[in-house]
């Protein structure tokens, strides 16, 4: 009975099986990249809103402080959305007839709360706490990036889980003084190794990487 | 037969790579400002009940939580102060009242410099008689053109940014026999910016 399999097959196997092995290493990279990048995780891509809300302004410009709009930073896992209310507190006199501004008059006049589309949305498996982070000493830049220079607002880090944990593992790198957490322009003077190393103890910061932490 | 089997595992295999479902993502739960199909008004958060009173809301003490004593605005405070009443004041009043009343409650905030109507100074002298309660209450309801405060600012903060006030129109008026040598020296400096001012002095 003659050969099935010439010998030139053996090639041709070995390189299958070199070529399925590249076929799947590819995937995953291209996968790794994909939900690395901004198309995946919308880093750094600002998102339209009904009334074209500005921190530039807000916050760069006129001199707001975050937790005015965000009162709930503080002392909740939720940092808060203003309601309506909070914009008439300046909007029933500046700008008060600005058509940009009809939606939250609209809003004020029927009770029916403004719409924001969400621009951070953890996935629901997660659990996440504003509150610990502000009282260790995390600013909302370390996180949020330069607020106070976007005039629309974006996400300014992945908030993929290896994210979370280049912090969690290190917390010393990143920490800051607490009484200025919710300032984008404090800059420290000390350099950050110090400074951080003396806050992790100060703070008594603990490093959380177990699952539970954040998987609850 | 066993070459349709394996081949039908690959492709199982295979669109597992890409089987993203997404329902651990975004599960059927309410969280905060989700909106909701189960109620008509699409809010996920039900209204009190009017009427109702939740553990924490009963209000009894007048002068803690209205700022009254026999009906009237109170003179007193319903609480020691302190310096870290003073210290919570003060960073209560730059949050929440600065942006108009400006760092030193003249009045001229950033927002007044953008065109809101002038609130007046606190050291008038109608305010500077004005007792503790009647700040209180401004706080609270609001008054003229301001809107009421209560839903951002808790009780105790009201009264320490009440305190902080007080602190402010103190510093206004005080006799310059009163200040160290120190302090006096530091007066005749020529004023210098905020920014200058956070520079630890060289010697
Ligand atoms: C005058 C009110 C106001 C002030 C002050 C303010 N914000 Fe906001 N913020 C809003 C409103 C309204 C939105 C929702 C619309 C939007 O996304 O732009 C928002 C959205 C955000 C979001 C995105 C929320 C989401 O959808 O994921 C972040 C993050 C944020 N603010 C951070 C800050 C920080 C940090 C500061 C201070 C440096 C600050 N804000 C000051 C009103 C304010
Ligand atoms: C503490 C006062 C204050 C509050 C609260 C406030 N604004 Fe403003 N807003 C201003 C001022 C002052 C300006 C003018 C900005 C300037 O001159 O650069 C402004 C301008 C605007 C503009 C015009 C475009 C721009 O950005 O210059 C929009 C739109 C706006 N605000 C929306 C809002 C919304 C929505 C809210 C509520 C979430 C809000 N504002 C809350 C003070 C306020
Ligand atoms: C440790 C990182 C971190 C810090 C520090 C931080 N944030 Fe956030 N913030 C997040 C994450 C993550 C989300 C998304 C939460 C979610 O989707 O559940 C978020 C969401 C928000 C939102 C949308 C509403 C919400 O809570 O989901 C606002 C507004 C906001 N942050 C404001 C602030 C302000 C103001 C500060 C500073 C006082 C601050 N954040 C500090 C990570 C941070
Ligand atoms: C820049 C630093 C930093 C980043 C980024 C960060 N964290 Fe944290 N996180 C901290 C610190 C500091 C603590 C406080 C540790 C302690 O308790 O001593 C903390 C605590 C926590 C806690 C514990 C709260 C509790 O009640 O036990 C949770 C949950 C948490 N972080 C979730 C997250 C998640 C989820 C992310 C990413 C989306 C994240 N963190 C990103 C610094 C960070
Ligand atoms: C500091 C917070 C934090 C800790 C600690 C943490 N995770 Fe996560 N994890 C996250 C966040 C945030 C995400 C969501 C990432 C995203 O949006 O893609 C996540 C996602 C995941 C996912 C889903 C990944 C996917 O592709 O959908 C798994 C599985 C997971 N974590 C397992 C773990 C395990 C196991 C541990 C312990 C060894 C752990 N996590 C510890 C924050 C954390």
């Amino acid at each position: 009975m003659a050969q099935l399999f010439p010998r030139k097959i053996n090639t041709i196997a070995k390189l299958s099986i070199i070529m399925g092995l590249g076929l799947v290493t590819g995937i995953l990279v291209l996968g790794g990249i994909l939900t690395r990048g901004p198309y995946y995780t919308q880093v750094g891509i600002a998102r339209e809103q009904k009334v074209p809300f500005s921190h530039k302004h807000h916050v760069g410009g006129v001199g707001i402080d975050c937790r005015f709009c965000h009162t709930s930073v503080e002392k909740g896992a939720f940092a808060g959305i203003p309601p309506t209310t909070t914009c008439m507190k300046c909007h029933s006199q500046i700008f008060a007839d600005a058509p940009m501004l009809e939606p939250v008059r609209e809003s004020f006049r029927t009770g029916k709360p403004m719409e924001w589309t969400k621009v951070h949305d953890l996935p629901d498996y997660v659990y996440f706490d504003h509150s610990i982070h502000v009282k260790k000493g995390v600013s909302c830049v370390t996180c949020h990036g330069q607020v106070d220079k976007m005039p629309l607002m974006m996400k300014k880090n992945t908030l993929h889980m290896e994210w979370c944990l280049s912090c969690h593992r290190n917390p010393e790198k990143f920490v800051g003084l607490r009484e200025h957490v919710a300032d984008p322009h404090w800059k420290n003077t000390e350099d950050q190794k110090t400074l951080g190393t003396r806050l992790v103890k100060e703070y008594k910061i603990k490093k959380l990487t177990d699952c539970s932490v954040c998987h609850r | 037969m066993k070459r349709f089997l394996s081949s039908l595992l690959m492709l199982g295999l295979v669109l597992n790579l890409t089987g993203c479902m997404r329902d651990m993502q975004d599960q059927p739960k309410y969280k905060n400002l989700r909106g909701s199909d189960f109620f008509a008004d699409g809010k996920s958060a039900r209204d009190q009940e009017e009427g109702t009173i939740a553990q924490s809301q009963l209000r009894q003490d007048p002068h803690f939580f209205e700022g009254k004593v026999d009906g009237v605005d109170a003179v007193t405070f319903p609480m020691k102060v302190d310096r870290p009443l003073l210290e919570r004041g003060r960073e209560r009043y730059d949050i929440f009242c600065a942006a108009c009343h400006g760092r030193t409650g003249e009045g001229n905030g950033m927002v007044v410099q953008r065109g809101f109507p002038t609130p007046p100074s606190y050291h008038i002298d109608r305010l500077k008689d004005a007792p503790a309660g009647y700040f209180y209450n401004v706080i609270t309801n609001g008054f003229g053109r301001m809107y009421g405060y209560a839903s951002e600012i808790e009780p105790r903060d009201r009264w320490a940014i009440v305190a902080y006030v007080r602190a402010l129109q103190q510093s206004q008026n005080v006799d310059i026999k009163e200040l160290t040598a120190k302090e006096r020296e530091a007066l005749d400096r020529p004023a210098v910016s905020e920014e200058a001012a956070h520079v630890p002095a060289h010697h």
